[in-house]
């Protein structure tokens, strides 16, 4: 076993069907640890959905390679169906995608085509409902138009994770849901991850949402990886990633803002709290400079 | 006193209740009164069921009042024989930009309102090209609209409604499916034709960060008006803010926490650029 869950190496990718030919990836390669949480980040059209498809088989790698778990997913013999078993995708507005009359209908989908027993379906679907914080005997025969936007994108969820996915894709997870199905998407994703120890790859255009949960960041730009890192240090290059049309979150425009008007914030400051802290002191310090400078003239 | 361009008074409205809904459903709006004037900025703010989209759908009689009256341009929106009057003067766009687009090409888009309106070729023509110039799209005019980007497209959008001259536009979380930097750039482009061209402009969202550019926020919860103000006297909350369900963006947070601890903070700074201000002032 070792500790890379998924090797892209020199992944280029031309969609031909495009009336004129556009590279949508051009010699992509990075590594993603086993069990973190990544983010993969870009302006649309940046190649970003078509990296994470190769992921799961949708897409294959010409030219190039991708290994998931050890396995080349451009090799003759890949087992797909194992594939997308193994490497669950929640698509942009995933809610979209219920039409069973009944929330466990929905959730049990996926699973019953594995093949597996009635008892060992019902289990995990169980589970998978309990995660997302919507329990089966509660929920279970409820019509999943039932209920609010953020709720049914949590069902949706729940369908993947039934499936015992060991890499969770999650394609634009929180557009369309407000501040509070925001934060409880993200709270749940959060105990997928804990519980299930599930590798997970977010793709986003909006940093402030992957920087709550993501370790590392991966930023694309016309098909090219352009910059890679914890976002610390991607998030410091602010101008940067204007160029690529993206913003910093807003905290970090604040503290640049803050940094051009000669505040010499550090670099790790990460949240709110830092911030505060810091230019608390800041000022203790000049109110203690203050008196002593009289003093002495 | 000017009369208001729109005028809701003591409105109360309730979705009609779904055969077979065991569901009871409680008003969307309750006994809401708000008057907008020509010229303003307004930002209608509130959390996921507030009530916030169907007052911006009263405002141009997308739905009309149970009780209480709604007021366009003193047209009563209960006229049916009023509604193409209305619309013509308060235009909406709404979340999702591929659900209002249906020509083929921009300019065909942007021109199609005019022509069912049976406007002659040159008048349509000019008014055409002046909204396309005002949306800053005039380069795309001959691309089909999947080419272009979401925030592009809201843009088509627009331009469909100014060619109309209309008064006032609303937007009904027009911004919510784009990027942040699509985002901040429809922000100013409602700036501007508020400023530049006197449209009014009543923005409906969720996002804190968009209200701070408004002259007015209007703060929604359970179908009434909470509070109403500049955002700079409303924005100082943030418990408050917080308790409704909204997502306080960082800046506004920092700045609340400097506050209380005794820096001078004033309370009309409000936009990250403000607040980088005062902080370095201090």
């Amino acid at each position: 076993m070792n500790d890379v869950m998924i090797e892209v190496a020199h992944l280029s990718h031309t969609y031909t069907t495009a009336p004129v030919k556009k590279k949508a990836l051009d010699d992509v390669s990075m590594q993603i640890p086993r069990g973190e949480c990544v983010a993969v980040i870009g302006f649309n059209g940046s190649g970003k959905s078509t990296l994470v498809q190769h992921f799961n088989g949708l897409l294959r790698p010409t030219p190039g390679s991708v290994r998931v778990d050890g396995v080349d997913v451009g090799g003759a013999q890949v087992n797909l169906r194992a594939l997308r078993q193994k490497v669950g995708m929640l698509f942009q507005f995933p809610e979209s995608q219920l039409f069973a009359s009944t929330i466990y209908q929905d959730v049990a989908f996926g699973p019953q085509r594995m093949g597996l027993g009635r008892h060992e379906l019902r289990a995990r679907v169980k589970h998978a409902l309990d995660i997302v914080g919507l329990p089966l005997q509660d929920y279970g025969q409820r019509s999943p138009f039932e209920l609010s936007g953020g709720q049914r994108r949590r069902v949706a969820l729940a369908g993947i994770l039934a499936m015992t996915p060991r890499v969770l894709i999650l394609d634009e997870p929180s557009v369309g849901l407000d501040g509070e199905g925001r934060a409880e998407f993200y709270a749940y994703l959060q105990r997928v991850r804990q519980e299930q120890g599930v590798t997970t790859i977010l793709v986003s255009h909006d940093m402030a949402e992957v920087a709550a949960i993501a370790d590392g960041l991966y930023v694309l730009h016309h098909g090219k990886l352009v910059m890679q890192g914890t976002p610390a240090s991607v998030f410091a290059q602010s101008e940067q990633l204007r160029r690529w049309d993206l913003a910093a979150p807003p905290l970090h425009e604040l503290l640049a803002a803050l940094r051009q008007r000669g505040i010499a914030l550090p670099e790790d400051v990460m949240s709110v709290e830092d911030a505060f802290h810091f230019l608390q002191q800041t000022q203790k310090q000049k109110q203690k400079q203050l008196p002593d400078v009289s003093s002495r003239s | 006193m000017l009369q208001p361009l729109i005028d809701l008074q003591q409105v109360t409205y309730a979705y009609p209740v779904r055969p077979g809904s065991a569901q009871q459903e409680s008003p969307a709006l309750r006994k809401l009164s708000l008057q907008i004037q020509q010229g303003e900025y307004v930002v209608i703010l509130g959390h996921n069921g507030s009530g916030k989209s169907t007052l911006a759908r009263q405002c141009n009689a997308l739905l009309l009042p149970d009780q209480g009256q709604v007021i366009v341009a003193g047209m009563d929106t209960r006229d049916l024989a009023s509604h193409p009057a209305i619309r013509a003067r308060v235009g909406m766009i709404f979340q999702n930009p591929d659900n209002q687009l249906i020509a083929t090409v921009v300019e065909d888009d942007v021109a199609w309102s005019l022509t069912v309106l049976g406007y002659s070729a040159s008048e349509i023509r000019q008014r055409v090209n002046e909204a396309l110039e005002a949306v800053g799209i005039a380069d795309l005019r001959a691309l089909p609209p999947h080419k272009l980007s979401g925030g592009q497209r809201q843009r088509v959008a627009i331009a469909g409604i100014l060619a109309l001259r209309p008064d006032c536009i609303i937007a009904d979380e027009a911004t919510s499916m784009l990027d942040p930097v699509s985002r901040q750039e429809m922000g100013k482009l409602f700036a501007r034709l508020n400023r530049d061209l006197g449209i009014t402009i009543v923005q409906v969202t969720h996002l804190l960060e968009e209200a701070v550019y408004a002259q007015r926020i209007v703060l929604m919860e359970q179908g009434q008006i909470v509070q109403t103000g500049q955002p700079g006297q409303l924005l100082s909350d943030i418990e408050r803010l917080r308790a409704l369900k909204l997502i306080i963006p960082d800046s506004l947070s920092l700045a609340a926490r400097l506050r209380a601890a005794g820096f001078r903070i004033a309370e009309d700074a409000v936009t990250v650029e403000q607040i980088a201000r005062e902080i370095a002032r201090e």
